[in-house]
């Protein structure tokens, strides 16, 4: 039984606004069962390494906390230049088109 | 469309056969100098898109840093709240797409939230109820939406959008309640109790002003109904970003009626999010909620996990100020007001305006009587909050002290309050553009007494012989002509020295 189904995948496609076509979502959905494969094999691993113990899934790659800065404020961007990158803009914002089917 | 309130059950008659169940959310927007994960100003009404950076824009490679400030007000909060502090917590993308989230996620946390488990004692309906705290987690405000086109102004029919992302990555923190059970009848009430407490709560903390109107705090209100005597919840709905706390009554007594129209039909209750309506007190359907996986949560990698410092948290438990509920019960015991009056000053939001107005010199029995009277009755009209008419705490001291004074009665002042809610300054000034003042000139009261014994001598007369039940006539008259500018206490005085003598 694969890991993925074409169904979780064609959800998941949704939600990041993906539009796929059905050739697509068939091969993703390959792919991602060979990767989710892979992970389930490292977790195999951690838990051989833990010898039953129950070891907590690494979410940072530096043993660091409480990175932080104080509240002091910085220069902001210059309004013509944040405006620059968008594909439209009108009256000093982003214009966007209306969104469908949400509100 | 929204869903019309003629169909619905009455109030009584939904509670009669169901039991509310709520869950309130609350966000409040920090009253920090910067966001939360850059140093943009937060500052209200600046020009659109002044106050962003790489970081808030969510443009590549842009890395968060966390605000101290934020973290040390969400656990100021928390602890206010008897909440419990995490040792150790993360933060967690929320993915979803919508043009007011530049990043296409909103920076949050989900499942290991800054303070846990508490509550918040509250009184409503001549009780104290204790609403238990599920969490208050730190997260970030979004960019602000206008909709162009179409007819209404709102989404419907609109035919683009144009996004100002200044308010994008302000801090907020989210409070969300476990259920709420119990509480009936009172249901909206309590909801309404539960939010003012809160907003007093933060304002007393100082992390936020909390302004409703501002959108500086907004409730998001879950309402399900149960039959009486069943355990199981129904299903909720969820009427989002509820702004004042008159609106967070109005839309929980909705729901439940319309929850229970939806029921006695024999119909499933659909789990969506809704929105108010302040014009007609009704809510209408948005979309349908998403269930939680779809956000597809995930730690969120740019940020490394936030790990308070015990010491650090003690110290913070050391700053918290006098708590509002501890607060009233001094103010309540100052003011000598009964539980009942506390009670509706609270609910009326006027205990500040009131410590303000007698701080002005006001004694706390006048600064009270005309709040809680003459203009809660005005903010009733107006369908308004007390705190948002067009008089100060100032300007209501400055009433006192000319009533004191005998420059004005309490009629009079009634018609000073109205010229001062129209914008026609202070009550001084009110007094001197209407000519309201109370004649105090014997004279001109002897005069208009002279006038009233001529138009009823036989009054006068029975007046001369002993019978002082005719006086009344003749005071009526003095005041008539006098506009109901005089003293009525000195007119009798001086009507029986004149038909004494
Ligand atoms: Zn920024």
């Amino acid at each position: 039984m694969p890991a993925i189904t074409r169904e979780e995948v064609a959800h998941l496609a949704l939600l990041s606004r993906l539009d796929l076509s059905e050739d697509e979502l068939a091969h993703y959905a390959e792919q991602l069962d060979v990767i989710l494969g892979s992970v389930a094999r490292v977790s195999e691993a951690v838990q051989q390494l833990g010898q039953g113990q129950d070891i907590p899934p690494t979410s940072h790659a530096l043993p660091l906390v409480n990175v932080t800065r104080p509240d002091v404020e910085q220069p902001c961007l210059d309004p013509a230049d944040v405006l620059s990158q968008a594909p439209a803009a009108q009256d000093q914002r982003f214009r966007v088109p209306r969104i469908l089917g949400e509100d | 469309m929204s869903t019309s309130t003629v169909n619905l059950p009455s109030y009584e008659d939904a509670l009669a056969t169901y039991d509310p169940v709520m869950g309130l959310e609350v966000h409040v927007e920090l009253g920090t100098v910067t966001k939360m994960f850059c140093g943009c100003p937060t500052a209200f009404g600046a020009d659109p898109n002044t106050q962003t950076c790489p970081t808030c824009l969510g443009l590549p490679g842009a890395l968060p840093v966390v605000n101290t400030k934020a973290i040390e007000s969400a656990i100021r909060i928390g602890l206010a709240l008897n909440c419990e502090i995490a040792e150790w917590c993360r933060f967690a993308r929320k993915n979803y797409f919508y043009p007011d989230m530049p990043k296409n996620f909103q920076t949050s946390q989900y499942d290991e939230p800054i303070a846990f488990n508490g509550y918040l004692d509250i009184e409503a309906a001549g009780k104290t109820w204790r609403i238990e705290i599920e969490r208050a987690h730190m997260e970030e405000d979004t960019g602000k939406s206008t909709h162009v086109g179409g007819a209404t102004g709102r989404i419907h029919g609109a035919e683009y959008s144009l996004v100002d992302y200044n308010r994008a990555g302000i801090p907020l923190i989210e409070i969300v309640t476990k259920p709420i059970t119990g509480t009936g009848e009172h249901a909206p009430e309590v909801a309404r109790a539960y939010v003012a407490e809160l907003r007093e709560l933060i304002k007393a903390l100082g992390v936020s002003e909390a302004r409703m109107e501002l959108g500086q705090m907004r409730c998001d209100a879950n309402v399900s109904l149960r039959p009486i005597g069943r355990e199981k919840f129904g299903t909720r709905s969820e009427t989002k970003n509820v702004n004042s706390l008159r609106s967070v009554e109005r839309a929980v007594t909705f729901e439940i009626r319309r929850h229970a129209a939806v029921l006695n039909a024999g119909d499933t209750v659909i789990q969506e999010t809704r929105h108010f309506h302040e014009n007609d007190g009704t809510t209408s359907p948005g979309r349908v909620k998403e269930e939680a996986e779809d956000y597809r949560y995930f730690p969120e990698p740019d940020l490394v996990p936030v790990a308070p410092a015990r010491t650090w948290v003690d110290e913070l438990r050391g700053t918290l100020p006098e708590l509002p509920s501890v607060r009233r019960n001094r103010l309540q015991a100052e003011w000598g007001a009964t539980d009942h009056d506390m009670q509706s000053i609270q609910n009326a939001g006027a205990v500040d305006l009131i410590v303000q107005t007698v701080s002005l010199g006001a004694p706390a029995d006048q600064a009270r009587k005309w709040w809680m009277g003459e203009l809660a009755r005005h903010a009733n009209e107006q369908e308004a909050e007390l705190g948002d008419l067009a008089i100060t705490p100032a300007q209501v001291a400055e009433l006192v002290t000319l009533t004191t004074a005998g420059t004005l009665n309490d009629k009079l002042a009634r018609q000073v309050i109205v010229g001062v809610l129209a914008g026609e300054g202070s009550p001084k000034q009110v007094v001197a553009a209407r000519g309201l003042a109370v004649v105090s000139d014997d004279g001109a009261l002897l005069a208009a007494i002279d006038e009233a014994i001529a138009k009823f001598p036989d009054a006068a007369d029975k007046v001369r012989g002993g019978n002082q039940g005719p006086a009344g006539q003749l005071i009526g008259a003095v005041m008539k002509t006098t506009r109901g500018q005089a003293d009525a206490a000195r007119v009798r005085e001086l009507l029986l020295e004149r038909l004494s003598g």
